[in-house]
């Protein structure tokens, strides 16, 4: 195995841009797929940002695209229903330069508010999908769509998973191609998307189903390998990694390399020469649709789930009837959700609205976790922006009376990403709701990427630093308040205020993330035996915070030493060691 | 199937995504085919996490492993060690780090914490081994070594890779200015396990 070295799926898409001589991408984070954009700002030759969400990422890749560079832009599964509506239409402009959509699903839901397959998208918007199985394939097909969007003048997605973007395996590197950026010409007729210009471009889009459908046929990335052909395969992806482990030679394959559109030829070949054929795909029964629309008889979600993920050994229990010998799991054993961190400013309001039991519209971030005990603090949380703009209906439906009982609370990337549109709703339509921004000056549920608040570029290099208090007022806010969450008084009495005021105010709840590399809490809280044991530090769910023999305890090893519970200690009998 | 498949399970935070990284890299300066599954994102957050790490003289396929499938499992946590019980294929092996961290339900009051987990374990037919590895690491000076120690102690146990190469592999993923705490803590749990 020498010359090869382990690598994350992730970063092996951004080395199949460089090596392809990508010249420009741009991404909003979103787990599973913000290391690929990390790792491409590694290399100088590329130039990365980050961009306030999905549908400008993809916007400024489509320009970089038409301006003739080979582009990408990175997303997470529902960053695509964002970045919707310009790739839709892309698909019929075209491109100049290669573009790549890569885009990461996340069966299983391991950070994620939904599971929706975007393979959808490839058949709707009618454009070519590719999906790796491993980190050899995630820089190789990454290649590839590059050569495949100019080839056949198409946007080309990427289609991930988390197990692939998350997993290491080996990668052999290879040497950057030099790409020339292609001239641009203007070409109204190919860029320029009115109704006459779109109506000849479909006709091309139409014609490039078929096309690329042709070359699906004939592609090296779709290959059959037979072996026991009582049991035939399809699968693509990490799917078919899934199904070679489980059933190694004692079944055939057809492995995909390319997902939409299907090689049709290929299936009834292959589907000929096999006994049972089983489709294993994660998720929605994409492939075997197709197959059954074909008039092939097929198994898949007739005995899988299309909840969740698979797994080799479950694979082998329903394909062969061999279930693994394990150990019956031992009942009641506690669950361990994510918890906010010690020392995380959010928990400072979420401990004051879970104790005014207000309605809490809830957004997404690592805040979302005030929806988890002991705060049970969020009513809702439904998708990036979402809170600011349901608090708005809900106003105009249940009334005045309701909304001066109600907040939304949202990041500051994701009021950035598409929450400033809602608040734009509210001034515009009379509304009088309260917003929280939860300012800790950082994206940190992804893993801390820098935003447009922060000052801060993709590659750290200082920008004018978004000043959010003047956008909130430029909007027409004119009830714009600054807080700091470990101020627990000062909290509370600015959400009572704005929720009394009749017009629309903004509370910016700044404190930075407890993880920030500039922040520096020094010493420990530690309880002292003045405790009357009145659970209000424990209410504040700091992970630091166990009441194991019966009186609360700080474990010195997990505090941070913030003091916020200092400041809610009634009998101050919450000390500190230096 | 020839091959290893190792389960790294512990609380986000200890370290135990660096672990899988050092099983990794000895394994790969072994010869050995490797593939390593990591969960990032929300998890990190004092949630329980996963992580696999699977080596074989064959091409490994698949990245992760599934009820039954492990021959034994790396604990930084002893809860989530009993957790992976119905992972580990028959008679498996785990390792233990028996510093208890309590998840929310048992802070709250609304679960218990079950006692005697390693008795558990071993009533289920597993071949377990505790240290008290975050109490090992403090004495090579940092606690937050601990995932070393517990590297320290799979090395001990399993003989796949040499003990240069685990030393390759920590120094390898640590950072420069930590590596002589971590080759401390390495020895520590190399010594205890063995
Ligand atoms: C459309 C969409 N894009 C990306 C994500 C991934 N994502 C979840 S939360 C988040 C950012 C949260 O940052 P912020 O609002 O600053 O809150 P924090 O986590 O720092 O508290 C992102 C990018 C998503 N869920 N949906």
């Amino acid at each position: 195995m020498s010359g090869k070295i382990l690598m994350l799926g992730n970063a092996a898409v951004a080395r199949g841009a460089y090596e392809a001589g990508a010249a420009f991408v741009s991404s909003y984070p979103g787990t599973p797929s913000t290391e690929i954009t990390e790792c491409a700002a590694d290399y100088p030759e590329l130039y990365a940002e980050w961009a306030p969400n999905e549908k400008v990422a993809a916007e400024t890749a489509i320009g970089a695209s038409v301006a003739g560079a080979r582009a990408m832009t990175c997303m997470k599964h529902v960053g695509l229903n964002v970045a919707a509506d310009p790739v839709f239409t892309a698909s019929y402009t075209g491109v100049n330069g290669g573009l790549a959509l890569v885009v990461a699903d996340d069966p299983g839901m391991h950070s994620s508010q939904n599971e929706q397959d975007s393979r959808n998208y490839a058949r709707s918007a009618k454009l070519p999908m590719l999906e790796p199985a491993d980190s050899a394939e995630c820089k190789s097909f990454t290649k590839l769509a590059f050569e495949l969007s100019e080839r056949f003048d198409t946007p080309v997605l990427l289609r991930l998973s988390t197990r692939v973007s998350h997993s290491q395996s080996l990668v052999e590197l290879g040497e950057r191609e030099s790409v020339e950026r292609k001239a641009y010409k203007k070409d109204p007729m190919k860029y320029v998307m009115m109704p006459g210009m779109a109506k000849l471009r479909h006709l091309v889009v139409e014609k490039r189903v078929t096309d690329t459908m042709a070359y699906a046929e004939g592609a090296d990335i779709n290959r059959i390998e037979y072996h026991d052909k009582s049991v035939g395969i399809i699968a693509a992806g990490i799917a078919h990694a899934y199904a070679r482990e489980a059933l190694g030679e004692r079944a055939s394959y057809l492995k995909l390399g390319m997902v939409w559109p299907l090689p049709e030829l290929l299936i009834r070949e292959f589907a000929a020469n096999v006994g049972e054929l089983w489709i294993i795909e994660e998720l929605d029964p994409f492939i075997e649709r197709e197959v059954r629309a074909m008039g092939i008889a097929a198994r898949g979600k007739t005995d899988f789930s299309p909840c969740g993920e698979y797994t080799s050994e479950e694979i082998r229990a329903v394909v062969l009837g061999e279930p693994a010998v394990c150990a019956d799991p031992p009942e009641n054993i506690p669950g361990r959700p994510p918890v906010m961190c010690a020392g995380c400013p959010h928990r400072g309001v979420f401990n004051v609205l879970s104790r005014m039991r207000l309605t809490v519209l809830g957004d997404i971030g690592c805040y979302t976790l005030g929806a988890l005990p002991p705060l049970n603090a969020l009513d809702t949380c439904l998708c990036m922006g979402g809170s600011v703009s349901m608090a708005h209906g809900m106003e105009k439906a249940a009334g005045r009376d309701f909304s001066k009982k109600a907040v939304a609370v949202i990041g500051d990337s994701t009021f950035l990403h598409s929450g400033i549109t809602g608040l734009i709703d509210i001034v515009y339509n009379k509304g009088a709701s309260t917003i929280i921004i939860l300012d800790n000056s950082i994206t940190g549920m992804t893993g801390h990427q820098q935003n447009p608040a922060t000052g801060l570029t993709l590659r750290n290099e200082p920008t004018r630093k978004l000043d959010l208090e003047a956008l909130v007022r430029a909007v027409g806010v004119d009830r714009v308040t600054v807080v700091d969450p470990f101020d627990d008084g000062a909290t509370a009495a600015a959400i009572k205020a704005e929720l009394d005021a009749d017009e629309p105010s903004v509370i910016i709840a700044r404190r930075p993330c407890a993880l920030l590399k500039g922040v520096r809490y020094t010493g420990k809280c530690v309880i002292t035996e003045d405790c009357r044991d009145c659970g209000a530090c424990v209410r504040s769910g700091c992970p630091a915070i166990s009441r194991r023999s019966g009186r609360p305890r700080i474990d010195p090893a997990q505090c941070v030493g913030c003091d916020y519970c200092r400041g809610l200690c009634k009998f101050g009998a919450i000390g500190r060691v230096e | 199937m020839s091959g290893t498949n190792i389960m790294i399970v512990g609380v986000g935070g200890q370290g135990t995504l660096l672990a899988s990284r050092v099983v990794g890299g000895a394994a790969i300066s072994a010869g050995f085919d490797v593939k390593v599954s990591e969960v990032h994102g929300m998890s990190q957050r004092g949630g329980a996490v996963v992580t696999y790490v699977k080596y074989s003289r064959q091409t490994v396929s698949s990245p992760i492993i599934g009820l039954g499938g492990a021959d034994l499992v790396l604990a930084f946590e002893p809860l989530e060690a009993l957790r992976s019980a119905a992972f580990l294929k028959p008679g498996g092996a785990v390792i233990t780090n028996t510093r208890r961290v309590d998840p929310m339900p048992v802070v709250v009051g609304v679960a218990e914490y079950p006692e005697g987990i390693a008795d558990k374990l071993r009533a289920l037919g597993f071949d377990v081994a505790e240290a008290d590895a975050a109490g090992i690491a403090a004495e090579c000076g940092s606690q937050k070594a601990a995932n070393i120690v517990m590297i320290g102690l799979l090395a001990a146990r399993r003989a796949d890779f040499s003990k240069a190469e685990w030393l390759a592999a920590v120094e390898a993923s640590v950072p420069k200015r930590f590596l002589d705490v971590n080759i401390r803590a390495f020895e520590a749990g190399y010594a205890v396990g063995s």
